[in-house]
């Protein structure tokens, strides 16, 4: 069974399209974060260059930061390796999430490409889709998303004040607007994920205030309450087991 | 010792990717265990809540203004608006609003 086959094509093709579509205000959102990452890559001692490809290749926000402050310190490589463990750990979740959101049947290098589109962002943006996911839309999402991050790295290293702090600021959340718009409809259907979500909420801002748990990074607190939060919701609430979903999204 | 920008550069891309494809290049069938497959259910609402909250408080200049985008946003959001909309919204309370507070 060769799933990519041509009488797809139009399927795989409006996919992308909604992955770009949807990849605007990330890639906006991106644009502001990646500005303030540069001014961050600048103080390091980064090129634009270098900027350009640690973005280009990298595509997440916590991670790149802390591997900059590595730079600047002139961290052991081990000291790197643990610290991207920790600041990208989530993803490893959201892989496994993702995971079961593909056809089982979707190949290997589709994985492989699919895999390096998984940033919070588009993670988010994907498990909203409706039935198995199809990976042209990541693909889509990461093609207008990727660039606009690695832009502006370059733009916060070559110009770390030309845009106004105001725009900055207002640009900033629109990363938390989308993950708003991913988290609160299902809500509506599910009541136990709007309990989930306040409970989340409020933990994860007792996280940052309570002793021992708020020195732990942000990215670390970040794996500690998912597992957390989503193994208590699994036992006290499991789902239904799977019936064969819908596929109109398979190609 | 200090190692080229370039080296750190790589290994932080080459240790993302690992983490990003392992389970997902893995994992190739439907999870049975009832219990795996409830979490691995909630995680995504889960792990987008606790980046959200109190995170944006902490993005714009002042955290009046981040707070009354995330309300606008929930609202928003339950309203039945998509994605663009929603993040527009967001942008444009913590524009407004900081032009008085800021």
């Amino acid at each position: 069974m060769d799933f990519m086959h041509t009488q797809n094509r139009h399927i795989n093709l409006h996919a992308l399209q909604e992955g770009l579509r949807d990849g605007i205000p990330i890639a906006l959102g991106y644009l502001a974060v990646s500005f303030s990452l540069g001014i961050a890559a600048q103080a390091a001692g980064l090129t634009p260059f270098q900027g350009f490809l640690a973005s280009i290749t990298t595509n997440a926000s916590a991670g790149e930061y802390a591997c900059f402050m590595a730079i600047s310190t002139g961290s052991a490589i081990t000291e790197l390796l643990l610290i991207m463990l920790i600041t990208n750990g989530r993803y490893l979740l959201m892989s496994c999430s993702l995971s079961q959101k593909f056809s089982p049947g979707t190949p290997l290098r589709h994985r492989l490409l699919a895999a390096f589109s998984i940033t919070d962002e588009i993670f988010g943006i994907s498990i909203a889709r409706g039935g198995y996911l199809n990976p042209f839309y990541m693909y889509g999402a990461i093609l207008i998303a990727s660039p606009c991050w690695a832009l502006g790295t370059v733009l916060g290293i070559v110009a770390g004040n030309i845009l106004p702090l105001r725009a900055v600021s207002a640009l900033s959340v629109a990363l938390y607007g989308m993950f708003l718009a991913v988290i609160v409809p299902p809500a509506r259907k599910e009541k136990i994920i709007g309990v989930l979500i306040a409970a989340s909420f409020i933990l994860s801002y007792a996280s940052e205030h309570l002793p021992v748990v708020s020195s732990l990074t942000s990215g670390t607190r970040t794996i500690i309450l998912t597992l957390l939060i989503s193994a208590a919701a699994a036992v006290i609430r499991p789902v239904k087991l799977t019936e064969e979903e819908n596929t109109d999204e398979v190609q | 010792m200090r190692y080229s920008n370039y080296i750190y550069i790589f290994i932080m891309a080459a240790v993302t990717y690992t983490i990003r494809a392992l389970p997902l290049t893995l994992i190739r069938k439907p999870i049975k265990n009832r219990f795996l497959q409830s979490f691995l259910h909630y995680v995504p609402y889960v792990t987008l809540a606790v980046m959200t909250f109190p995170a944006i408080l902490a993005a714009t200049q002042s955290p009046l203004s981040g707070a009354a985008a995330l309300a606008a946003g929930i609202t928003a959001a339950a309203l039945g608006a998509g994605l663009l909309p929603v993040a527009a919204i967001c942008c444009g309370v913590v524009f407004i609003l900081e032009l008085f507070l800021c």
